[in-house]
């Protein structure tokens, strides 16, 4: 019996309805004015929304980030700065929302750690490196074909002369 | 030599206690930049009469605790006691309320149930107040001296020990 609709069909339909609703689901945000929703956005994307900490102000759903959200758009309706509305955050809430926070002696070492990180690693992987190439050859293994040959393998019964193992 | 044979413990020892430490604090406990500063002015309705208007000014020469409360907020269920205790015991200083994005009714009727231990209440409904404030979850409580400037904000319930160890000692010293 022949099928009345072929797989490819209903793949294809599924693919359809899967594109509709999601497109259902993620409604525009509903703003008078896309510049100031653009703007809102971006300011957003850099605060912390301090209910959810690890979501930034742009993608929380918190009822306290749904009201900042609307401060900051009445604030960039009344003309203000980026830097006056991440004052205004800050001010309230402190350097914690912002994901950017600024350079003082609270946050040296938020700034400066990893860089004192790398530097630590990079100087003892240096001195290690030092050290390894004032050391004669024979502190280390000898070469082996396997070391330098990629196509080596190990011989299952390797042949009778490197059986012997010289006294180090 | 030995120095040098010591040092990889001496490492596992300082990640310990920098791990031992970073379990103990409490990433919700965010210091408030508002301590130290000028409490945020505000003018709004009590809860219980919405003719009465409530000014940060009306507050000045005293010392005094503003309690952020909601009906909907769990966690208010169980530091609520501590406050009626408290305000019954002759607390040393008056409580104010601030009923934060609730409904007047609700909140009214929350205070019918589990007693009110607020001298009035400010009623917040659209959480401008908070907002000012600081507040990014409820209850928190902010201590105000005579001059209006914040000295203290507690984060979360207050629980009898808080009370004991931390806000009353701070209250004898801002009433002394």
């Amino acid at each position: 019996m022949r099928n009345p609709m072929p797989r490819q069909v209903i793949a294809g339909l599924c693919f359809v309805l899967a594109a509709l609703s999601t497109h259902a689901v993620e409604a525009p945000p509903v703003a008078a004015n896309p510049q100031i929703e653009a703007r809102m956005m971006a300011i957003s994307n850099e605060l912390r929304c301090l209910v959810c900490q690890n979501q930034t102000i742009a993608d929380s759903h918190a009822e306290l980030a749904v009201d900042l959200r609307q401060e900051i758009r009445e604030m960039i309706a009344a003309g203000q700065s980026d830097q006056q509305i991440r004052d205004y955050m800050t001010e309230r809430y402190g350097d914690f929302v912002l994901y950017r926070p600024p350079f003082k002696a609270s946050t040296m070492v938020l700034w400066l750690g990893p860089a004192l990180l790398l530097l630590l690693a990079v100087g003892t992987l240096i001195r290690v490196l030092r050290r390894r190439q004032s050391l004669g050859a024979d502190a280390f293994e000898p070469e082996t074909d396997a070391d330098t040959d990629p196509d080596a393998t190990i011989p299952f019964n390797p042949p009778e002369n490197a059986r012997h193992v010289p006294n180090r | 030599m030995k120095a040098r044979t010591l040092l990889p413990l001496a490492i596992f020892l300082a990640l310990v206690v920098f791990l031992a430490v970073g379990l103990r604090l409490d990433p919700r406990e965010v210091p408030s930049p508002l301590v130290g500063k000028a409490a945020p002015a505000f003018s709004a309705p009590s809860l219980a009469a919405p003719d009465r208007v409530l000014r940060r000014e009306d507050m000045l020469g005293k010392v005094w605790m503003l309690n952020v409360w909601a009906s909907w907020c769990v966690a208010c269920r169980a530091e609520h006691p501590v406050l009626v205790e408290y305000s019954r015991s002759g607390g040393s200083v008056p409580v104010y309320g601030l009923n934060y994005k609730d409904k007047r009714e609700d909140g009214l009727r929350w205070l019918r149930q589990f007693g009110n231990p607020y001298t009035d209440t400010v009623y917040d409904s659209d959480g401008r107040i908070g907002i000012n404030y600081g507040v990014y979850g409820v209850p928190e409580t902010f201590i105000i001296d005579r001059a209006g400037v914040i000295r203290y904000k507690h984060i979360g319930p207050i629980t009898p020990e808080a009370l004991h160890d931390k806000i009353e000692p701070l209250l004898r010293q801002l009433n002394a």
